[in-house]
């Protein structure tokens, strides 16, 4: 943070400070927010804003683990880049889930317990192998890339502006994960093996997205139904799998209940080391 | 157009600046902000501010800036991000405020817009130029026809900067920054950055 951003006093001609005696913190905090000026319309827009906005988190704080652990230099770049929009998506959605009820986007990142947290399963699922990640990427990409084209034409125009920016990168993100799949399905017999291995592992944690929920259902046109999203998602599962000579895996559906703040035992782990430095010295800022 | 200005959006009041930017700010011609060439002297200082990232770039050249709009004694200047994680973005708001104050303006509130959502398409020809000179290569073709494409992609040819050869190789879509990608160049040898359309 700059100087001049933490900096009070009197501005040039010595007026004063329109927003009273905001606290350095609270000042600071606010201006870096990435997100919507507007107010979340009702609690039913900022609970939805949370179930985006956490899978986003989620999803970035994973990929952040690769950074300097990817299979090479390039991709250490290539994840930490996608983990970086993915943040951006996160702040903007979090933003607006705390505007409804006066929470900052650090609140909710960092001051939430786990039952709090609306992700799905599938951003929770571990690293495992470059594999896995690959197969979780390429999963959640091309189900948030449904997600947000659909998006675009929300009745909420917060959640629509979110979407219509986030839909172009998550576009390159989807396209990272596919070049992975190809390669790795075409690559050596153990990478093949271990890309089959971890569709089987990551696949039953799909199904948990495109469950429609009483929320959606009363959001109407500001959300997207969930169920909607299958077919689409389904047609481009169909078509790398095709080109990659893969098998969709076997096996049912896992329960999932993220939505409503049940979540598989990764998640603490995550939250964990993700909130520590916050709660150990809240409100510190550098 | 949605707005993403925070509650506290860089207000100047409650700022206490360097003495050079104060004295600037005074003693410079422009104090008269009912003036009708306000808003063309506050583009223009807005249109200066460079890219932190890509300093021959002005945010001009590349799209990020999307108004100036003059309210009686207050300069609203409205920004977008490149990309939604776009680090850049603190800087440049910071640097607008202060080339706007070194203009003469008192009274300045930078907002963030999200929509419309910015493109490699608003990047201006002059930019391209720049961009290429420095030795990045600027977008090609139209963002618009890479959503056009399915799931599998064909991607363009990339000019190399340096020896203007068309044959060159993607080493990486991701690049130094969230708007590059990186490649080499199989004439000279030489790798560069590519600027991604988007």
């Amino acid at each position: 943070m700059s100087a001049l951003r933490q900096a009070q006093g009197p501005d040039l001609d010595g007026a004063i400070d329109p927003h009273g005696d905001v606290s350095v913190d609270a000042l600071a905090l606010a201006e870096e927010l990435a997100g919507s000026g507007e107010r979340a319309g009702s609690a039913d827009i900022a609970e939805y804003a949370l179930w985006l906005g956490d899978d986003a988190l989620i999803l970035s704080q994973q990929l952040g683990a690769w950074i300097t652990y990817a299979p090479e230099l390039e991709e250490d770049v290539a994840l930490g880049n996608i983990a970086l929009d993915l943040l951006g998506h996160a702040r903007s959605f979090l933003r607006y889930a705390g505007s409804w009820d006066g929470r900052s986007e650090d609140d909710l990142a960092y001051f939430r317990d786990e039952a709090e947290f609306r992700s799905c399963w599938l951003v929770e699922q571990p690293n495992g192998d470059f594999a896995q990640t690959i197969a979780r990427q390429f999963l959640v990409s091309t189900y948030m890339l449904e997600l947000y084209s659909a998006l675009r034409s929300s009745t909420d125009p917060t959640f629509a502006a979110i979407a219509e920016k986030a839909v172009k990168e998550v576009d390159y993100h989807r396209d990272h994960a596919v070049q992975w799949v190809l390669r790795l399905a075409g690559g050596t017999e153990e990478s093949r093996a271990r890309i089959i291995r971890a569709f089987g592992d990551v696949w039953p944690y799909a199904a948990e997205l495109f469950r429609d929920d009483a929320l959606t259902d009363r959001l109407g046109d500001a959300a997207v139904r969930p169920s909607s999203l299958r077919p689409g998602f389904d047609a481009v599962i169909d078509a790398v799998f095709a080109e990659a000579e893969l098998e969709i895996p076997e096996g049912s559906a896992s329960a999932g209940g993220g939505r409503h703040g049940s979540h598989a035992t990764p998640l603490g782990h995550l939250l964990s080391e993700m909130q520590v430095l916050a709660r150990r010295h809240p409100g510190a800022t550098w | 157009m949605v707005t993403t200005s925070a509650p506290c959006s860089t207000p100047l009041a409650g700022r206490e600046l360097p003495p050079s930017v104060r004295n600037q700010g005074n003693s410079g011609p422009a104090s008269g902000l009912g003036d009708p060439g306000s808003r063309e002297r506050a583009w223009e200082a807005a249109a200066a501010v460079k890219d932190p990232e890509v300093p021959v770039l002005t945010i001009e050249d590349l799209g990020v800036l999307r108004d100036v709009v003059v309210d009686g004694d207050r300069i609203r200047v409205d920004i977008t991000p490149t990309y939604s994680g776009c680090p850049a973005m603190d800087a440049i708001r910071d640097d607008v405020e202060l080339a706007l104050l070194r203009a003469g303006f008192d009274s300045v509130e930078v907002r963030l817009v999200l929509a419309p959502a910015w493109t490699t398409d608003w990047m201006s020809d002059e930019g391209k130029r720049k961009l290429t000179e420095y030795g990045i290569a600027p977008p090609s073709g139209h963002a618009a026809l890479r959503r056009a494409q399915g799931p599998v992609r064909v991607s363009l040819g990339v000019r190399c900067p340096r020896c203007g050869s068309l044959d060159t190789r993607e080493l990486s879509r991701f690049g130094s920054t969230s708007c590059k990608a990186l490649y080499e160049c199989r004439a000279c040898l030489e790798p560069f950055d590519h600027f991604k359309a988007i």
